[in-house]
């Protein structure tokens, strides 16, 4: 895009966005009953890609009735807090209500995170080492490979991964916690935890494939 | 499939991966592009290899896809 030309006294006009976001960068930057009424609006649209992200993400959750609207509102309200602080980060790369939604759909998966705790039935740190087969997805029928594959992952596991990262993987593949849950019980973030487990998979296969029981030089299509 | 090949295909990272805060970053220009119909794979394709191999992240598009698609108000 070519940038305005800067006018003659030297000072280069504000940035441009498209006439819609323009309005609402403008308005949401300024003061008064307009941006009042500014916020009031976009927390109205914030509500409603909310309540309709949680209802198209109701198979993975308990929640309904009341408690799903109190969601929605929590997500919303917080998802409108974050846009104000980072107004300023807004660089026009995509339309403005696009770059807000974005902020709701995060803290609709923070709030669905969060919300796995109220569960007590869960925990992340129980071992049961006979539910690999099945976490992994492997068949039933084939019980001799079943018991050799899981042990041998377990041993790699407890040889060859760090504290951090067998903790994360008893988590998420024994205990099946969600990657947003784990975050917010170990207070850490959705980045780190990836990066752990992305750390701990690449460290397994390359164990297992030293071993000889993963063929890597197969090609992706076999 | 048997069962070390759904394991390598579990444990197989892809180097392109450019992890969750990169994505979560650019995730709404990437929404926008695949919303219109562009190649936002081809523009980004570390992205699409994390919003591919990451579960959280590829619930997000699909959300913000969900989102910006949906009529407005
Ligand atoms: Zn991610």
């Amino acid at each position: 895009m070519a940038p305005a030309d800067p006018t003659a006294d030297g000072i280069s006009p504000a940035p441009r966005f498209d006439p819609d976001s323009d309005q609402w960068v403008r308005v949401l930057s300024g003061s008064g009953p307009q941006r009042e009424a500014a916020l009031a609006r976009l927390h109205g649209l914030l509500l409603r890609i909310a309540s309709g992200e949680l209802q198209r993400r109701g198979g993975q959750f308990r929640i309904t009735g009341p408690e799903l609207d109190d969601l929605a509102y929590q997500a919303a309200a917080d998802a409108l807090l974050a846009i104000v602080v980072k107004l300023s980060q807004f660089r026009g790369e995509s339309k403005f209500t696009t770059w807000a939604y974005k902020f709701v759909i995060f803290e609709v998966s923070a709030k669905i995170g969060r919300h796995f705790w109220n569960n007590p039935a869960v925990r992340m740190d129980a071992e049961d080492w006979e539910r690999l087969p099945d976490r992994l997805g492997l068949d039933p029928a084939r019980e001799t490979e079943r018991r050799e594959l899981a042990g041998e992952v377990r041993r790699a596991v407890d040889e060859h991964l760090t504290p951090r990262q067998r903790q994360v993987f008893v988590a998420i593949v024994l205990n099946g916690v969600p990657m947003d849950a784990l975050v917010t019980e170990l207070g850490s973030s959705r980045n780190a935890i990836y990066k752990t487990m992305f750390d701990a998979r690449s460290k397994l296969r390359d164990v297992l494939a030293a071993k000889g029981y993963l063929n890597v030089q197969t090609s992706r299509h076999s | 499939m048997n069962g070390w090949t759904a394991l390598d295909r579990f444990l197989r990272t892809d180097p392109r991966d450019v992890g969750c805060a990169e994505a979560m970053e650019l995730l709404h220009v990437y929404a926008e592009l695949a919303a219109a119909g562009a190649p936002a794979a081809e523009r980004y394709p570390g992205i699409a290899a994390h919003l591919a191999a990451c579960g959280p992240c590829g619930e997000d598009f699909d959300g913000l896809l969900a989102a910006v698609r949906s009529p407005a108000e």
